[in-house]
């Protein structure tokens, strides 16, 4: 047999390599070999933990070889069939199972050593059911968050079974943004009950009970935890829980004595909490704020008084006729609609009359950062074209005709005055270009509940209908001009 | 995984390895916890918004690394056909790890082909 401190030297190059990977995964030229190297870590310590087992001789085999197949099958499936208007949905998924595989393993580890004997009151008993109770409390909080996180992200579901509407589909339940002031409190308690729990369980480590009741509490608190959040502040939200899942496995490591756990899950879980304040920084928001002033869909909706006269495609075509600089600005409009690649052909098209093309691309728009830039390189977008926020603002003023795809909070004017959800809140500069033409389906109201002024400005121009349908209209009045 | 700190005993039940755990070896593990966490908070500072969500894609990817807990507890409570409620809870724990690990690294890869792949592409 060999010495075993070959497994940990094995481990310890993992974690450097996922150490390393995560680094190189935050720069956009070393990304592709940051992930990869994160794999290959991975792959390294799935090997070294068989071959040790091995070396150990016993191993079952069957369950095992099962597990790592079912779960490559499912995982690679459904990262292949997944179109990129589901990734946010799927990311928040992937971490629910990370968090649930922690927890799992946490009260497996919990029920094998009652059935073999609890050991003494001493280090041992403590240190393992601590670390129990913890990975049990965080991975359960992400589990059942993580699931409410990706039901909110999609806005709601078809309820099987129930009566088609003309366009032959199921009734539309969306889903609910609840949150009364008193929650927190509840919320508060529940934790207490929790921590309560994991004591109880160290003071009475044989009693299943305990554990069972804190799978209980956790999930219900990981459900509370982001019912009163509004969808526009849910990429953070999954932030945060992929920095809790981090959490778990590294509790799951003390549970079974593990460095590479260890190493990787905390630091995970660090790297995924700064990831949440950058994101928070890039919405202008606090991460206090989104976590208990359950805003961003939840709050009051303005009531429209207004109304604006919708324009055609071929008026706009005319408008777009001879300008010199057109600036696009996607929203989560554009995702849902899948219009990205007739935006690409609208460019294509106005850049063969001489005219500039360029693309803002607010940090927040869509559901998650980086939503647009992935939508639009899958339609061939040149990487270059794709301006930030910062960057594009100064260029509003001297633009022909700002095109705005389903887009709405982000280039809100109300965010600019004190008042408001939105206040505060970096947007862009739309309402400077010279002409304002809006693609979207009527003026209502979008996540943070804000009437937006923008639409009534005399110099836009809206075009209501779905994404794709008014994009394809608005190409072929061009043609045709 | 300190060898100077633990002792490994033969199980008799299971037939493998047990920890037992001492305070030395507990120590040692906290200050690796602690000192991941102070790494973690330093390595990324600045992210462009582009890559938040590949970054944050593939830290939920490592963060699947309790596979290695699922691999170790599913042969550990595996006994034969009688099959234990621990076990089952093992085998489902190591079909959520490895669903965590293969799908988040593949999607995370797509996402990235698609931002960094362009990128090159555009620069010619």
């Amino acid at each position: 047999m060999l010495d075993p401190v070959v497994w940990d030297v094995g481990y310890l190059l993992s974690a450097s390599m996922f150490i390393i990977g995560i680094k190189r995964l935050s720069s956009p030229r070393t990304a592709p070999s940051g992930n990869r190297l994160g794999a290959q870590g991975m792959l390294l310590a799935v090997v070294i933990t068989i071959l040790k087992m091995q070396s150990e001789g016993i191993i079952g085999w069957e369950l095992i070889v099962a597990g790592l197949a079912i779960g490559s099958i499912i995982g690679y499936i459904m990262a292949t069939r997944v179109e990129m208007t589901g990734m946010p949905e799927l990311v928040a998924l992937f971490n629910g199972f990370g968090g649930a595989a922690s927890a799992l393993v946490g009260l497996s580890e919990a029920l094998k050593r009652i059935s073999d004997g609890v050991p003494d009151p001493g280090v041992e008993l403590y240190a393992t059911w601590t670390a129990i109770g913890l990975s049990a409390l965080v991975g359960w909080i992400t589990l059942s968050g993580s699931l409410m996180a990706m039901m909110k992200l999609k806005g709601g579901f078809y309820v099987p079974f129930s009566k088609k509407d003309d366009r032959g589909r199921n009734k539309w339940v969306s889903f609910p943004t609840w949150g009364p002031p008193w929650l927190n409190w509840v919320k508060a308690g529940l934790l207490l009950a929790s921590i309560a729990l994991i004591i109880l369980t160290i003071q009475n480590p044989e009693n299943k009970t305990y554990v069972y009741s804190l799978v209980a509490t956790s999930t219900l608190l990981g459900i509370l935890f982001v019912l009163p959040i509004g969808g526009a502040d849910m990429p953070v939200v999954v932030s945060l829980l992929n920095s809790l899942s981090g959490i778990a496995a590294a509790f799951t490591g003390f549970v079974i004595g593990n460095n590479v756990l260890i190493i990787a899950g905390s630091m995970v879980g660090a790297a995924g909490l700064i990831l949440t304040f950058i994101m928070c920084k890039a919405m202008n928001r606090e991460l206090y704020d989104v976590l208990f002033k359950a805003f961003g869909g939840s709050g009051e909706k303005d009531q429209l008084t207004r109304t604006k006269v919708g324009s055609d495609p071929e008026e706009v075509a005319m408008v777009l006729d001879g300008a010199q600089k057109v600036i696009v600005v996607p929203g989560y409009g554009m995702a849902v609609s899948q219009s990205q690649h007739a935006v690409k052909e609208f460019a294509d098209l106005m850049e063969s009359y001489d005219c500039e093309v360029l693309y803002a691309i607010h940090p927040v728009a869509g559901r998650m950062p980086g939503h647009m830039n992935v939508l639009l390189a899958e339609a061939n977008v040149p990487y270059e074209k794709l301006i930030e926020m910062d960057d594009i603002n100064s260029e509003f003023p001297e633009c022909d005709v700002a095109l705005v795809i389903g887009a709405n909070d982000t280039t809100n004017p109300a965010a600019r005055t004190n008042e408001g959800p939105l206040a505060g809140m970096p947007i862009l500069d739309v309402d400077k270009s010279s002409v304002v033409v809006i693609i979207k389906r009527s003026l209502s109201v979008g996540y943070a509940g804000v009437d937006n002024d923008l639409f009534y400005m005399d110099k836009t121009m809206m075009l209501f209908g779905d994404g794709k349908k008014m994009m394809n209209e608005l190409n072929s009045a061009i043609k045709e001009l | 995984m300190y060898k100077g700190g633990t002792s490994q005993q033969s199980n008799q039940a299971g037939g493998y390895f047990v920890m037992s755990l001492t305070l030395t070896a507990l120590i040692g593990s906290i200050t690796v916890f602690v000192l991941a966490i102070f790494l973690g908070f330093e390595l990324i500072s600045k992210v462009p918004p582009t890559l938040h969500t590949p970054l944050m894609s593939g830290a939920n990817a490592i963060s699947g690394i309790t596979i290695v807990g699922a691999l170790i507890l599913s042969n550990a409570t595996f006994d034969g056909m009688d099959t234990s409620f621990a076990a089952i809870l093992a085998f489902l724990a190591l079909i959520m790890a490895t669903i965590n690990v293969v799908g988040g690294f593949m999607v995370t890869n797509r996402m990235l082909e698609m931002i960094a792949g362009k990128k090159r592409k555009g620069g010619k």
